[in-house]
């Protein structure tokens, strides 16, 4: 389970989050919906430790990620899959190569590891592509291949930071639907960051509305289709004022 | 006035306070050896060994300069064959290491930072970390051990290929001959003239590495950023070989 508990973290003069509170049930995958610039992806690297809060905490399975050591930190990573926004792929490295170094990295045989490489490619449609580099492949490729490193550790927690952003609607589905079969073969538990209405009810089991650094709203996709909360309608309707108020979603920060 | 000195003294503390950390967590890096040993080889054949031709290039001219330099000016003055003083001791202790470490601060230095640096903004070193990986022990430790044992290897061979070049223009543009040159160059050497340089390029690998290493891990802010970055990188590393 992932617990975020009264998380505020700022940059320089911009607070970015303001007292973030959110649980993430096993099994559950978890949509963390917000405008562009709110802090989703702020909130995700507190799970893996790329950011210490300034206040509050994150427990992953009772464990507060911040005051992990070396060897705490290291082990809890090797339990969570993190696919990023522009995947983040190693471009000095081929496919195989890029997929392998996490897995050597939890000290797998040789064996082993060209299985897991072959298991993960297939699980995203990307067989045969082990000898190309990054350069040769395109977004959607690149993000199937992010997804692909992500699985092969076989990971307790899959965390996706925007993993459709820039992708056409059809890539955009196919990977949509590659995230509910991940979760469907693997059980994992997922985080999906993302600003795309149409992924959030296509992957999510619940859906958290992030707005100005709190938690607005979360609920099951169903309620949240349903809700009459004003920011959260405005949001999902798309519309630039908020029904019955005068306040304006905005979104100042970026990371 | 006072608010302006407090500023300025906070930025200077805030840099060393980095230096401190960056110090702290590269020795912590050497604790994986696991992960550096092999990554250090390859680092070793970028930094050093693609280094050798710009080195060797910038030694040879300077030997050759050396030499006419030296006949014109000690012609008439003192023996011809102190040209070979003049070029062993000045190659030894000062132009050679100065100079391939110059040369090297913007080759290495910039190399290192621009690479670190895109990593850093297309998310590549927080992709490292969340596969387990600790970004000193990946990243940094095998850039600065490898600087710090290539270097000293490339200016000896700068030294090497700068006398021969000094010998050379010697025996072939200046009256002298191969015995005396020789003579020259064993005239007043000192074992100082050997490991003096060498401890020194040791010093240059290492902070040039770690220059550009550091400035390549604080990149923020896309293309602009990696270019501001490498561009400091380079700068520092001029400063840091020229003080040292």
């Amino acid at each position: 389970m992932i617990s975020f508990r009264d998380i505020k973290k700022s940059f320089g003069d911009k607070d970015v989050l303001q007292g973030f509170t959110l649980d993430v049930q096993d099994g559950e995958t978890m949509v963390i919906l917000g405008y562009s610039g709110t802090g989703k992806s702020v909130a995700l690297k507190h799970i893996v430790g790329l950011l210490d809060p300034d206040e509050g905490e994150v427990e992953v399975d009772g464990r507060v990620v911040h005051t992990l050591d070396r060897k705490g930190l290291r082990e809890l990573r090797s339990r969570i899959g993190y696919v990023f926004q522009f995947a983040a792929l190693f471009d000095s490295m081929s496919v195989e190569e890029n997929i392998a170094l996490g897995l050597r990295r939890q000290g797998l045989g040789e064996t082993e590891i060209r299985g897991r490489i072959r298991e993960s490619l297939t699980l995203v449609d990307m067989d045969g592509s082990e000898e190309r580099f990054p350069a040769e492949l395109s977004g959607g490729m690149r993000k199937r291949i992010g997804i692909a490193r992500a699985i092969a550790l076989r990971p307790k927690y899959i965390l996706y930071d925007e993993p459709t952003t820039g992708l056409d609607p059809v890539t955009t589905a196919v990977i949509d639907e590659l995230m509910v079969r991940t979760r469907e073969r693997l059980g994992v538990t997922s985080v999906v960051v993302t600003h795309d209405l149409k992924s959030a009810y296509r992957v999510g089991d619940r859906i958290a509305m992030l707005y100005h650094g709190v938690v607005r709203q979360v609920d099951t996709v169903e309620r949240i289709q349903r809700t009459h909360d004003p920011i959260v309608r405005q949001f999902i309707d798309g519309r630039p004022e908020a029904a019955g108020e005068s306040e304006r979603m905005t979104g100042d920060f970026a990371l | 006035m006072y608010r302006l000195l407090a500023d300025r003294l906070a930025r200077l503390l805030a840099s060393v306070g980095s230096i401190g950390h960056f110090l702290s967590d590269t020795f912590r890096g050497l604790s994986e050896p696991s992960v550096w040993v092999g990554l250090t080889v390859a680092q070793m054949r970028r930094i050093g060994v693609n280094s050798i031709p710009i080195s060797l290039l910038i030694s040879s001219f300077t030997g050759i300069v050396l030499a006419l330099q030296a006949s014109y000016t000690l012609s008439g003055v003192v023996p011809l064959y102190f040209v070979g003083v003049l070029v062993g001791k000045s190659l030894m202790l000062e132009l050679a290491p100065v100079l391939t470490g110059l040369a090297l601060a913007g080759r290495v230095g910039a190399n290192i930072a621009a690479e670190i640096g895109t990593m850093r903004v297309t998310e590549q070193v927080d992709a490292l970390e969340t596969l387990a990986f600790d970004k000193f022990s990946y990243l940094v430790v095998p850039r600065v051990i490898a600087a710090s044992i290539m270097f000293p290897i490339v200016v000896a061979l700068s030294i090497i290929v700068g006398i021969v070049a000094g010998w050379i223009t010697s025996i072939n543009l200046l009256d002298l001959s191969t015995i005396e040159f020789f003579k020259g160059l064993r005239q007043f050497y000192q074992l100082k003239d050997t490991w003096y340089p060498l401890v020194k390029s040791v010093s240059f690998g290492l902070i040039i590495a770690s220059i550009g290493c550091m400035k390549g891990l604080s990149v923020a802010g896309g293309a602009e950023g990696v270019g501001r970055g490498t561009t400091e990188a380079v700068v520092d590393a001029f400063w840091a070989v020229v003080l040292l």
